[in-house]
Parts: C-alpha cells; structure tokens; sequence
C-alpha cells in the first residue's frame, strides 16, 4: 500500500524504526540527563529551569513591592544582600527599576513562555499524540540550549556594574537605545536583546519542531478532531510563536543597531543631559509596533497551553466529556487569529489616529466572544460533573477564575476612551497579572499537579498541594483585586514613591496590605518548590499507570516510561479522547475500539 | 492491498504525514514563513520611515558605480549583475536538486558547487558595493560648508542638489582640504593633491569651475541605516545558504546521501536558497528600483 500511495518512508513510521533498532542501550550521564534528545528529558529541564527563573522572577516582585508598600522605608539585610543597590536598607531608584524590568523580562519570556509551553509542548506531544519523540530530537535538544544560553546571558546582566536593563520589559527607546539616558540602558540593554535573540532562535527551534511533530507524526487513528484540547493548543502556541517572535527578531537588532552603530531607526531629535543627538528620522513608535506584533500574540503563547492543560484537567476530574469540543477549538483558532490583529490597542495613548484606534477596539472585543465560549464551556463541563478536588482540579478551577475576573477588565481597557484613563496605571498591572499571569501560572501548577506521576513516578504531596493553592488563589485575589481601585484613582504603575501625592494617601494601608500578602504568596510559592523536588525523590509511589482514569494515550505507557515511550507498538486510537461517564463506564482509553452496541456522543 | 489503492485514503486521520512529506521539509516551510515575517517586518519598517520623510535618494544616483569603470555614471548596472548572479544560483540549485532526485552523485556535486560560486560571488559584489559606498567621498553641503562624507550609517550625502547662490558661500566657508578635494576631482591629472594644497585659498576658489560642481544636501540617515541593516540581513542569510550548501556538498561527496538511498537534504537547502533569492528580489525592489 505504501507503494501505492507513495508515502516517505522516514515520515511518520520512520521513528519506530530507528528506536527499535537501537533499544535501552547504555547512556552516559551526561547524554540521559544533560545533552538529553529525549523529548520528556527536556521538557523537565525547561521545567527546572522555569522553576529556578519563577523563583528569580518572584524574588524581584517581593523586593520592588517592599519599597511599594513601604516607601523610604530602610531594610538594612537588603544593604547586606545587594550593596549600593540598596544603599542604606533602601531600594535605590535604578534598581527599583531594574527590579521591575526583569520581574517583567524574567516572568513573561523565561518562565510562562519557556517555562510553560516549553516544559508541556515537550512532555505532552509525542506522549498525547502517540509519537516516539519529536520531529527533530537534535533541534530539540538544541532548543533548551539557546534557553539556557539566553538564560546565562540574561543573568550575567544582574551581576554587571551598571546592572540589567531597566527601562521596563518593553524596551521601548529613546530610554532604552541611549547609554547615557541611564545605567539600565548601557551593558545591560545590550545583554537584554541579546539574550533576547538567542531565546527567540530557541522558540523557533521548539515551534517547529512542535508544529511538525503534531502534524506528521500523530499514532494511527489519531485524526485532528481525536488530539486532546492540550494538543490543540500547544499547536497554536507554537504556530504563533513561529510567526510573531521573528518580528521582535527585527527590532531587537534593528534597537541593537541604533545602540551599537550609530543608526537611527527609533531615534530622532533627541536631547538628553543637555546634549543635542545627532539622530534624526527614526521612529520610536516604529518599535512599538514591532514589539507589540509579538507582545500581543505573546499574552496568548503564554495563556493558551493553560487553557488546553485545564481543559483536559478539568474535563478527566469532572468526569465528564469536555463541553463543545468543537466549539473550544474553534475559540482557540479564533483567539490564535485574533491575537495578530489587535496589538495596536497596546498604543492608543501614543497619537495612534483615532478611527484606527476604533478598528482595534472592535477587534479587541470580538476576542471577548471566543473567550466567553470557552468560559462557558468550562463551566458547563464542570455542571453537575461527579468533581473529584485533587490538586490539579484545583488550580484548574482557579485558573477558569481568574481568567473570567481578569477577561472582564480587558473589555475596560479594550476600549480607547477608557484608555485613555486607565494606560499606565495599576489597573493595567492588576488586569494582566490576573488574566494572564496569574491564570498562566495557575495552568503550570494544575498541569504540573495532574502531570507529575508521569514524569517522575511518584505523587506530590497533597496536604502542602492544598495549602499552596488555597493560600496561592486567596493572596492572588488580594494581591490584585485592590490593584484595580488605586488605577481607577489614576495611581500610575511604574512608580518608584508615589507618597507625594495627597490622593493617592488613602492607599498607603492598602499598598502595605498588598505587599505582606506579597511576602505571604512568595513563601508558599517556595514550599511549592520544596515539595517539588522533594516528591521527585521521596513522593509516594505511583503504582498504576494510569491514576486519574483518564482516556489519553499517556496514560497507557509504562508508569516511567523510557526512550521511546512505549515497549512494543504505538497504540492505535480509535475515539476522540472525552469519553467520560458513557454507557455506565466511568471511561473509554482512546485506544478501545468502539463497541457494537455503544452509543454516541 | 489493490483495493485500499482505489479508495480515498484518510490522509488526516494519524499514521502517516498529512501532506505526504517528510518532517524536515515541513519544518523548512515554517521556518521560512517565520523568516519572511522578519524580513516582511524590516521592509514595513524601512516604508514607513522612507514615506516619512520629505526627500529619499534617488536609487539611480546612488548605485551608479561599476567596478573598474572610475567614474562612468552607470546606474544600476553592477546591481542587476548582482541579480542575475543570485538568480543563476537559483537556477543551478534546481538542476542539483534535479540530480538529487536522480540519485545522480556526480551531477549533484557539479550543480552544488556553481550555486555555491554563485553565492560567494553574490557576496562578493556586495562587500565591493558596501566597501564603495562607504569609502568613496561625495562633497557635501554639511553645516554650510563642503564636506567630503561617504555613505554610513549616520550620514548620507544624496540630499537636494544645491542651487549655485548657496553653493558659491558654502565654498568660501569651505576648509582648503576640501576645495582642494574638489578642484582635484574637477581638474583630473593637471596637479597633484599635495600641490593644490599648497595653493591659498583665493586661487583655489577661483579654480572651481562652480557651473559644473553639482553638489548635494546632506540625505536622510535613515537610508544608510535601512540599506546595510537590510541588504546585510540578507547577505547574512546568503551567507549561511552558502555554508549549508558547501556541507551538502561534503555530505554528498563522502556519500551520506548515497547510502541513505536519497537526496532529500538538498531539497530542503534548495527550498532556504530559493526563498533568500526571492527575499533579495523584494529588497532589490524596495531598495533599488523604487
């Protein structure tokens, strides 16, 4: 047949070949768990590494929201840690906004982007799909690495004398192309797009590698329609990535060529220290848009792989087939479309010409309408389902809060008249920490929760998994919820000490409020990585191979499953994976040839 | 098994690749897509500043110079060789693709190496068009004075021509060194520089014969910027294609292919040179022709 049809032989088939062949040879320690091309390897490294950068990452938020809640105040152990950053106990202005910069840098690229979909992208894939590894092992194994060069790279920049890049995660110029501008702005602007270079060549590896995986390598039966949710959306992640990441590829280098050479692509007459540029012609704008060609579909590459994990998460624990398959994909492909056409509602307050501005209003709350199909179809997955509170479950549910609290204040900012009253302030902060940060956050734990036995064998404690949550979600709500008041006041974010203003004094309290919590969240966050790598080594044992009674193919190989995933053949699939609570089974492994008599869905 | 041949076959439904091709080749199609949004995000960015400005160069003074032809005005010309160059390169990496599909080594080797003398002779003409831009002087109206600057990325010298009231007080303004230059220039062989320069200023000014002395306005930088940030982009990629097709070439010498049974590499380097050609055809058309 394959005569006939003329089909590749190194396509689809070609892995079990060539993984048969070779068997459970004898690997070295340093190609099972270092240069690793196994695709579940990886996926732990970038799961590792994102846990160490979220740690990074969420040390810096405690230290700027120290100096936020208790402004001027002197912490002299923070003299003893950092030096003449925090000169006499206090945080001094540049690192107060270097602090802010890589909070930002650190959270959204390295740990909800590599950290998220890297991690699930490599684990999940081939094991849902039905596939020995990925596409390209090489790649991928090469993708981590130029994460982690990016990521040395990234860090080295703490450790500079004129310290990080400071002018904010965006990097908008002037501030950030000119060294004399500000100390944030010479080494370590340099180091930033830098690193930033080398993790936009590791997304790509990992896109194309993801989006070929998905697409040539799916088991016999595993059509589009039968791919978990998780899959769909790690598909459109990926297709996303691939296509907006090379345009922030642009202006990083064009931004590194008006720092290093002398060009003018986002700079024109400028004066700065009293000293006239010789700059003329460029745009700062220009790199507004070609950061938020990426910012935007961003916030989706870091959303999306939460939606698809809960999704899965919340329809395995209901017990229930997953609300309006259909519907869900079709959101997700709505949202992956989307996501391209509204970056300029990013850039209403920068003279962007009204009637746009209308257009990208319209555009941005058409994203309301595949957003509320999924909510919906969230909740009713949840209805009347026979709910079973483990901790995955959990934090799915949370994470289906959290996106509907935080969606609903996007429709306030969507609007350009609105904006224009809100840009810049602390409710643009509480909006997309709850609805994208936070939420995403919340997708990583849920699938780390409901994923763990099958990385490493044994279960996570649930006692501390129940603590971390209900500790996590309660401080989330407070941490953000009175977020939205102060930048209805008009509180800008960004600010260093806002104690000047007479109005904004009614929020001091509330500010030192937010940040005790802060502090709270940050420790139990902490225990989360305790019992983490404790479980790894001492968890409880997992002893059935599949523990949540669930349909997915990950579930029908070996408890750890080795390179190649699966001792003999490739499972074939032969239903869509949500058989849930039908015909009296509680469920139907994809790999169960439909019954004669069996009804349908 | 003749029967499965008649039916439709379910090219979607898992087992087998959905498009009939091997993972590599798919992933070399998503790789240029992703490339072209960056090349397509360099050129939006590049309209948008030139459809700012007032005044943009006019490509046909610019690219004007042939290599051995001294100061024959030839707009153009050394360009569209650079073009057809990379074009043939096209061309011959097709036949070595061809040759790959069958399986024949010799003509594989053969086609591979005139693409990659193709792309180093393409990279070749743009390090001699870079190197003259840059190195060769054009007087100036800088700061009321005549100044001799080449083409970088902070200055361009293809402003307005000066008119000839404007001219005459910009020469008087004018260092020796950069009257002499002129004269020089003007005059040809009849004195050395060292000679004009040991001439005062009076007689020199006197010795510019103005009617003849076209002389522009500083440009808009950005053009210096666009031009090396964007032509250098892309001679990168070429560059890379030229590596990539060298190790082909070194895999099908040492016979990797041949006891693969197949030459499916060169495609995939084939289809990265054919999208840097046509990458170089839209840069061609924004940079030179339009």
């Amino acid at each position: 047949m394959s005569e006939a049809l003329h089909v590749h032989h190194d396509t689809a088939v070609g892995h079990d070949v060539h993984h048969d062949d070779h068997g459970h040879h004898h690997q070295s320690f340093i190609s099972k768990y270092i240069f690793s091309m196994d695709h579940k390897t990886i996926g732990k490294q970038f799961l590792i590494t994102g846990i160490v950068w979220a740690i990074i990452g969420g040390l810096f938020s405690v230290l700027f929201r120290l100096q936020l809640g208790f402004p001027g105040q002197s912490f002299p152990i923070l003299e003893t840690f950092f030096g003449h950053w925090a000169k006499g106990g206090t945080i001094q202005p540049e690192f107060y906004y270097a602090l802010v910069t890589m909070h930002g840098t650190v959270l959204v690229f390295f740990v909800l982007t590599a950290g998220l979909s890297g991690t699930f992208s490599n684990f999940l894939i081939p094991l849902q799909i039905g596939a020995r590894d990925m596409a390209s092992p090489l790649m991928n194994m090469l993708s981590y690495w130029f994460f982690f060069m990016a990521s040395i790279i990234m860090i080295s920049s703490l450790f500079i004398q004129t310290g990080p890049a400071s002018g904010g995660w965006t990097m908008y110029p002037p501030l950030s192309a000119l060294g004399q501008a500000s100390d944030g702005s010479k080494l370590g602007a340099d180091l930033w797009l830098i690193s930033m270079a080398l993790f936009i060549v590791s997304q790509l590896l990992a896109g194309l590698n993801y989006i070929s995986t998905i697409l040539n390598m799916r088991t016999k039966g595993m059509s589009m329609t039968r791919m978990p949710l998780t899959i769909w959306a790690l598909f459109f992640t990926a297709v996303l990535g691939v296509l907006s990441f090379p345009v922030l590829l642009s202006g990083a280098v064009l931004l590194l060529f008006d720092r290093n050479l002398g060009t003018s692509f986002f700079l024109s007459d400028i004066v700065v220290n009293g000293q006239i540029l010789p700059n003329e012609g460029g745009s700062a704008i220009l790199f507004q848009h070609l950061f938020w060609f990426l910012g935007h579909p961003e916030v989706y590459i870091i959303l999306l792989p939460a939606m698809g994990m809960c999704s899965e998460v919340l329809s395995v624990n209901s017990r229930k087939p997953i609300f309006g398959y259909m519907a869900m994909l079709g959101s997700m492909f709505a949202i992956a479309i989307l996501a391209f056409l509204v970056w300029a509602h990013h850039m209403f307050v920068t003279g962007l010409n009204p009637f746009l501005g209308s257009v990208f209003v319209l555009l941005t709350l058409l994203i309301a309408v595949p957003s509320a199909i999924k909510v919906f179809n969230w909740l009713t997955t949840l209805w009347r389902g026979n709910i079973r509170f483990t901790p995955a479950m959990l934090f799915a549910i949370g994470f289906v809060s959290l996106f509907i609290s935080g969606g609903l204040t996007g429709i306030f900012l969507g609007n350009s008249t609105i904006d224009i009253h809100l840009h810049d302030t602390m409710f643009v902060i509480a909006h997309f920490h709850i609805v994208m940060g936070v939420a995403s956050m919340f997708g990583m734990f849920a699938g780390i929760y409901h994923w763990f036995p099958k990385m490493f064998g044994r279960y996570l404690n649930n006692t501390l998994a129940y603590f971390h949550f209900w500790v996590t979600i309660i401080g989330a709500y407070l941490i953000f919820w009175p977020m939205h008041y102060e930048g209805l006041a008009g509180m800008p974010r960004r600010y260093l000490d806002k104690s000047i203003w007479v109005s904004f004094n009614q929020f001091g309290s509330l500010d030192q409020m937010i940040t005790i919590v802060t502090v709270i969240v940050f420790a139990v966050q902490l225990m989360f990585v305790f019992n983490f790598f404790y479980s790894i080594f001492k968890g409880r044992k997992v002893t059935s191979t599949n523990p949540w009674g669930a349909t997915t193919l990950e579930w029908t190989t070996p408890i750890l499953p080795g390179h190649g995933n699966w001792t003999g053949e490739i499972p074939e699939v032969h239903r869509w994976p949500y058989d849930y609570g039908k015909d009296g089974r509680e469920f139907i492994p994809q790999t169960e040839p439909i019954g004669a008599n069996e009804s349908k869905h | 098994m003749a029967t499965t041949a008649t039916q439709q076959t379910k090219w979607w439904s898992g087992g087998k690749s959905p498009f009939n091709i091997e993972y590599g080749k798919l992933m070399m199609w998503y790789f240029l897509m992703s490339d072209a949004f960056t090349f397509g995000a360099f050129l939006i960015s590049y309209g948008s500043i030139r459809f700012s400005q007032n005044f943009w160069p006019d490509p046909n003074v610019v690219f004007n110079a042939f290599p051995g032809a001294g100061h024959a005005n030839l707009p153009l010309a050394f360009v569209s060789v650079m073009t057809f160059i990379l074009i043939i390169s096209s061309v011959t990496m097709v036949l070595a693709v061809h040759a790959g599909h069958n399986n024949d080594k010799k003509a594989v080797i053969k086609w591979l190496g005139w693409t990659i003398v193709g792309g180093i002779a393409f990279l070749s003409c743009q390090a001699w068009e870079w190197h003259h831009l840059i190195t060769g002087t054009h007087a100036t109206l800088i700061d009321g004075q005549i100044q001799w600057v080449g083409q970088t990325t902070t200055v361009n010298p293809w402003g307005n021509l000066v008119d000839a009231e404007t001219l005459t007080a910009a020469l008087k303004n004018s260092t020796v060194q950069s009257i002499a230059q002129v004269v020089h220039e003007q005059h040809g062989n009849t004195m050395s520089h060292e000679q004009l320069l040991g001439l005062p200023k009076d007689q020199l000014l006197n010795m510019v014969n103005t009617a003849e002395l076209h002389i522009r306005e500083k440009g808009p930088v950005a053009f210096g910027g666009y031009f090396y940030g964007i032509t250098g982009f892309h001679g990168f990629h070429v560059l890379s294609g030229v590596v990539i097709n060298i190790v082909m070439l070194l895999m099908a010498k040492n016979d990797v292919f041949a006891k693969r049974g197949h030459y499916l590499m060169i495609e995939k380097a084939g289809l990265y040179w054919h999208f840097v050609d046509l990458v170089w055809v839209f840069v061609f058309l924004c940079f030179y022709l339009i």
